[in-house]
């Protein structure tokens, strides 16, 4: 068989974008399991780690990161809705090919990039999909468009020599997340969140261990991962309204009740999101803005995906089911998951 | 390989310089022919052919139309020489200049043969009028022929009206005009393909025919239609459709049954000349038919097939083959009742029935009955539906029992399948006949005033014939017994999916189902019943048995009242009740009418019979409670297999909750196996008897249908196991021996974990409290497949929603633990269902459904 590394084997790994929550969960477990680990980030973190402190924007701070470095895990990206064009090339295009070229340089073998799976599809309604190619050009959003771009990057480096592969979680959520969780808890508790008719639109999401096993997976099957993308879920599709309930029960707020149709929210999305877009740029805002047109096809359009292909390459299945992680995340803010619920 | 039209390959296209014989040319004379031809590629293959298909095309296509047969060839490498030809002064081939009949254009193909050197065994190949000429070839080429295969084509228009279409573009005012000076007919013929046909498709058709010159074959064409008798072709048209009566070679009849020309009755009429004739009729396909359908698969797979015997399958039967009339005729003295109708009062001894029957016999003959005759009986269960089906036994006509159950639509779309020389029917069948033109002969059940009569074009009546046929008294010995392996019944699938499809019984077959009824029942001769389940009822003359019909709406088992069901049952002294578990549910909820007396003879019933769908135990407990000496059984079968297998409320009770619903062991005299599924969810071809492999189920018995009526390529998939039907239903055998149904194998779930089926899952969502019907559905691409469960709820939705998310928890809980995951559990109004049983949910209609609601949007009623 191919001269695949024993998965035990302890490794030294750099780990980029630590400070986030699906950073910090992969350099634990990557820990857990025996490997040497050091992070990269901007802002210094837990006391007693090996970490190199830095932006992907400055090549002498990624070279010193992947000093001495076997394999690198890279999740640093810039994840926002607004912010220039510019900015996104800088940290998710140019950044990755700086990490690349430096990782190769300083002899890692193994390259992980962690994506997303909205570089291959475009808004149209996902049932049972496969991972399909990156496209920058039909990508939409900026942070989609770079990281398309990044990833066919990432990609056209593979070799047996040096082994790239493209792991895609979708719609990471846990205890202490931002993104999803507090936002829809935060948003629910103030009555801003409606459903979008009804909330049926079927959608796979991946709880937080989960995606850092997997791609933690990705490294350790890269003989049979590397060239490939991989999109990653729970494969437990549920429709996002008992979703958002699940969330909100566990963040002990009311789930929302009233329904609004969905055409008319990606109507207003597109709007609020062109005015959002304009004062941003006079820096009146900075925050996200309350609604997107993205945001509104999120919650009104099918999104699920074949994981046959990711957990036969991977050889792993998720561990968390999503009514597992509910009462994790109940545990957590103090609310009711479905296994206290029943 | 370049294509020179959409879907032709150059090297298919050649042309051929032959030497006409033909009466219509000058001595000397040669044409030009046009042929598509795939004798080059075979030859490049090195593929040795084992005989040659001649296609002929009709007016106004060419070549064109046989592109399927030759691709298909190709890309299954097949044996098979394909000649497709152009006729002359058609297509690419020559313009003659000449007008050439019928006899010219038979001789035409005869001289192209000859040049091309054909040598091999031959299959003709026709459409439209090219089945007739190609059927001129074959008469004059019999040495040759080996097959037949026609499609929409007519052989004789004698006793027909012209269709209007033809007859419109044969008048002389607008012949010329509507055929040559203009496309018209040709624009007018390929816009009957269904669906319509691809604009690139189109330009290839009309191609050969750009200008009026080109044009003139296409008219000369329609003016060569003899549908007169002084018609110059009259004489060959004669010749061929006598001919063809001859003809003994396997024959294939495929068939577009929306043709506003080669309608039905065409078909008819071909079936009675080629009685061997396999058939298909494709339901929803007109007359383009090898543009609507593939017909390749079917003609190449035909030719593989057409000579093995079902014979040498077929199941051993339990007793020695006894005719249906037998115990009718063993009691012609016998004075004891034998049939009983409650509204109106009526009863008729063995000795009546009897005479009642031969005479019927004896009328319908005088008129004109034949063996072999399909006679559509459209009259409610009773004596009157119970003389004439014994009647039509002992003449040997095929009695075709269509019911209500099929909605109007369904009916009349059965009827004109089934294709009946004759139709009896009470006043709404016959208005239904006149109106919707179903075929046959109209008979009347009753008489009425003349104005009525002649409105509804009824040419018989029932006491007519009665009258008719006593005057001669005629006995059970005055007329030939049937051949048992005849046809006797049509009968019809509930068609909660498609269209219902007709199910033959020969003689033997239907007596095979008597007495597997009455082994496994012990039914014998002076057991009495109550007739409330119409298949099953149809015997009690055959058992010997006193039947009575309970005061009800057979179209409508609902009606049956507790009340009607015991006054029907103190009738006769019933022992035996035959009844659908619709009929039972309205007895349970009247059962409080009944008064005293009434209860004491339901306690007098010794075996309680629910057939038609799968009944719940609690219901079924109920029942027994009514009838508290009862044993209460429920078989298990399918209009093509009645029954299957059986099993007594004790045996469900034994036999627990498990995966899918235990349907019990088999009946006498059946087997049962399973075809195992694949990985994908494909059922296998090896009957397999080891306990809990989930598969198709297979049954092999003596009473299992001949076959599908009209519908070769669905017969053929029921038994590509020879020996044994395919169900289409999934389920497996247990350690025990008993059979449980998992659902049907159309609904297997593709899931990422292999298939899945639904049955067990759907009971485990009703056990939920405020559940009612549940179904489970797959969502997504097969191999992948989201389960979601579709489900009613008890008050019902006020419309179709994702479920509360405590009934989604319940649900996706008790689901759980049946081994599926549910991803989501949605909640309508009402789970669509199938007219006739009101139980048979249309899931591949709710996959749908759900599909297009999960994947986000406004939210629609299924």
């Amino acid at each position: 068989m191919s001269a695949e590394p024993n998965p035990v084997a302890p490794r030294r790994v750099l780990v980029t974008g630590a400070s986030g929550l699906l950073g910090g969960a992969v350099a634990a477990l990557l820990r857990t399991k025996g490997h040497q680990v050091r992070t990269f980030q901007r802002r210094a973190s837990a006391a007693g780690t090996d970490e190199v402190l830095g932006s992907l924007t400055d090549p002498a701070a990624v070279r010193r990161a992947v000093d001495g470095m076997d394999a690198v895990i890279h999740l640093a990206a810039k994840v926002s809705f607004t912010g220039s064009w510019h900015d996104f090339v800088a940290t998710n295009i140019t950044g990755t090919n700086t990490l690349l070229e430096a990782a190769r340089d300083a002899g890692a073998r193994d390259f992980v990039f962690v994506s997303s799976p909205s570089v291959a599809h475009f808004g149209e309604p996902l049932a049972g999909a496969g991972a399909g190619v990156a496209d920058p050009d039909r990508a939409r959003g900026n942070y989609a468009r770079s990281k398309a771009a990044a990833e066919l990057s990432a990609l056209a480096q593979d070799s047996p020599e040096f082994r790239v592969t493209a792991i895609r979680p979708h719609v990471v959520w846990g205890p202490g997340d931002t993104q999803l969780v507090e936002r829809v808890i935060e948003r629910a508790a103030g009555g801003r969140l409606p459903l979008l008719d009804q909330g049926a639109a079927l959608i796979d999401t991946t709880y937080i261990d989960n995606a850092a096993a997997a791609i933690v997976r990705g490294l350790e099957r890269m003989g049979h991962a590397h060239g490939r993308s991989l999109v990653v879920t729970n494969g437990e599709p549920r429709p996002v309204g008992e979703l958002i309930a699940g969330i909100c029960n566990a963040g002990g707020v009311p789930a929302p009740r009233t329904s609004v149709p969905g055409w008319l929210a990606r109507g207003a999305g597109s709007v609020i999101e062109r005015l959002w877009i304009a004062a941003g740029s006079r820096n009146l805002v900075r925050d996200e803005p309350p609604m997107t047109r993205f945001l509104a096809e999120q919650l009104s359009t099918a999104h699920w995906f074949d994981q046959r292909e990711t957990r036969a390459v991977l050889d792993w299945e998720p561990s968390v089911g999503i009514d597992e992680g509910l009462d994790r995340l109940a545990s957590h803010y103090g609310g009711t998951g479905p296994g206290q619920a029943s | 390989m370049t294509e020179i039209f959409p879907g032709v390959y150059r090297r298919f296209s050649r042309r051929v310089q032959v030497p006409s014989t033909s009466a219509a040319d000058a001595p000397g004379t040669s044409h030009q022919w046009h042929l598509l031809d795939n004798d080059s590629e075979l030859r490049d293959k090195g593929i040795e052919p084992v005989g040659t298909l001649l296609c002929v095309h009709g007016n106004p296509t060419w070549s064109y139309l046989w592109r399927g047969l030759l691709n298909h060839v190709s890309a299954h490498e097949l044996p098979w020489r394909v000649v497709a030809v152009d006729q002359l002064d058609m297509g690419f081939s020559a313009r003659t200049g000449v007008f050439r009949r019928l006899a010219d254009r038979v001789n035409d193909l005869g001289d192209l043969t000859t040049t091309l050197g054909i040598s091999g065994p031959v299959t003709t190949v026709g459409h439209d009028w090219g089945g007739l000429i190609s059927l001129g070839w074959a008469l004059g080429h019999r040495e040759q022929l080996a097959n037949v295969v026609l499609t929409n084509t007519a052989v004789h228009p004698a006793g027909f009206e012209l269709p209007a279409a033809l007859r419109l573009a044969s008048h002389p005012a607008v012949h010329g005009w509507g055929t040559k000076s203009t496309d018209a007919f040709l624009r007018t013929t390929h816009s009957l393909a269904h669906p319509a046909l691809q604009p690139e498709v189109r330009k290839a058709f009309m191609a050969p025919y750009a200008n009026a010159n080109r044009r003139t074959g296409v008219g000369n064409f329609v003016a060569d239609i003899p549908f007169t008798e002084d018609h110059p072709s009259r004489p060959a048209l004669e010749a061929i459709a006598e001919g063809i009566k001859s003809l003994e070679v396997p024959a294939l009849l495929l068939w577009g049954p929306k043709d506003p020309v080669f309608s039905d009755r065409y078909l008819r009429d071909l079936v009675g000349r080629l009685p061997h004739a396999a058939v298909h009729r494709f339901e929803g396909a007109g007359h383009l038919l090898p543009e609507d359908r593939d017909i390749a698969t079917p003609v190449f797979d035909w030719l593989g097939h057409n000579t093995e015997s079902k014979a040498a399958h077929r199941a051993q039967a339990l007793a020695a083959y006894r005719p249906m009339l037998a115990e009718l005729d063993e009691r012609t003295e016998d004075s004891t009742t034998a049939v009983v109708d409650i509204n109106p009062p009526k009863s008729l001894s063995w000795s009546q029935l009897g005479q009642r029957v031969n005479a019927l016999a004896g009328g319908l003959a005088g008129i004109g009955v034949k063996p072999g005759d399909r006679v559509n009986l459209l009259v409610p269960p009773g004596i009157e539906l119970t003389s004439l089906i014994y009647a039509c036994l002992r003449l040997g006509a095929v009695i075709v029992v269509a019911d209500a159950g099929l909605g109007t639509q369904g009916l009349g779309r059965a009827i004109r399948g089934a294709g009946p020389s004759y139709l009896i029917g009470i006043d709404r069948a016959l208005t239904g006949a006149r109106f919707l033109g179903w075929p046959g002969t109209r008979i009347a059940v009753s008489d009425m005033p003349t104005a009525k009569r002649k409105l509804l074009g009824v040419a018989h009546t029932i006491p007519e014939l009665l009258e008719a046929g006593s005057h001669a008294t005629p006995t059970g010995t005055d007329f030939a017994e049937a051949d048992p392996d005849a046809d006797a019944a049509v009968l019809f699938t509930s068609g909660s999916t498609g269209p219902a499809k007709g199910v033959v019984y020969t003689h033997r077959q239907l007596a095979a189902m008597r007495d597997t009824l009455r082994e496994t029942y012990d039914l014998k001769a002076g057991s009495a019943l109550v007739a409330g389940f119409a298949p099953f009822a149809l015997l009690g003359p055959a058992l010997g048995a006193t039947s009575v019909t309970p005061d009800m709406d057979v179209t409508a088992p609902r009606t049956l009242t507790a009340g009607a069901l015991a006054d029907a049952a103190a009738a006769v002294d019933a022992t035996t009740v035959f009844a659908s578990p619709a009929a039972l549910a309205n007895v349970l909820e009247t059962r409080d009418s009944l008064d005293a007396s009434q209860r004491l003879v339901l306690e007098g019933i010794s075996l309680m019979l629910s057939a038609g769908a799968p009944i719940p135990e609690p219901l079924l407990a109920k029942v027994q409670d009514l009838v508290p000496k009862a044993r209460v059984h429920t078989p298990y079968g399918m209009t093509e297999a009645l029954p299957v297998t059986d099993i007594d409320l004790e045996s469900i009770r034994a036999a627990g909750s498990g995966n899918g619903v235990c349907v019990g062991t088999p009946v006498a005299g059946a087997q049962v196996a399973i075809a195992p599924l694949d990985a994908n969810g494909t059922a296998g071809d090896t009957p397999e008897t080891t306990p809990n492999l989930t598969g198709e189920i297979l049954v092999r018995a003596p009473h299992v249908k001949d076959r599908y009526d009209r519908l070769w390529i669905t017969e053929r998939l029921s038994t590509s196991i020879p020996g044994w039907h395919r169900t289409g239903d999934v389920g497996h055998l247990d350690d025990a021996g008993r059979l449980w149904v998992e659902g049907r194998l159309g609904h297997v779930l593709n899931t990422p974990t292999g298939p899945k089926t639904p049955v067990a899952a759907e009971q485990a969502a009703e056990s939920v409290t405020g559940a009612g019907r549940a179904a489970l559905v797959g969502v997504g691409p097969a191999g992948t497949q989201a389960s979601v469960v579709v489900m009613e709820t008890v008050p019902p939705a006020r419309r179709a929603a994702p479920a509360p998310e405590a009934l989604a928890q319940a649900v996706r809980a008790a689901v759980a633990r049946t081994g599926t995951k549910v991803s989501a559990v949605l909640v309508v109004p009402e789970l669509p269902t199938d007219i006739r049983h009101n139980s048979k949910i249309d899931r591949a209609a709710l996959a749908a459904w759900a599909t297009g609601t999960l994947a986000g949007g406004r939210i629609r009623n299924p």
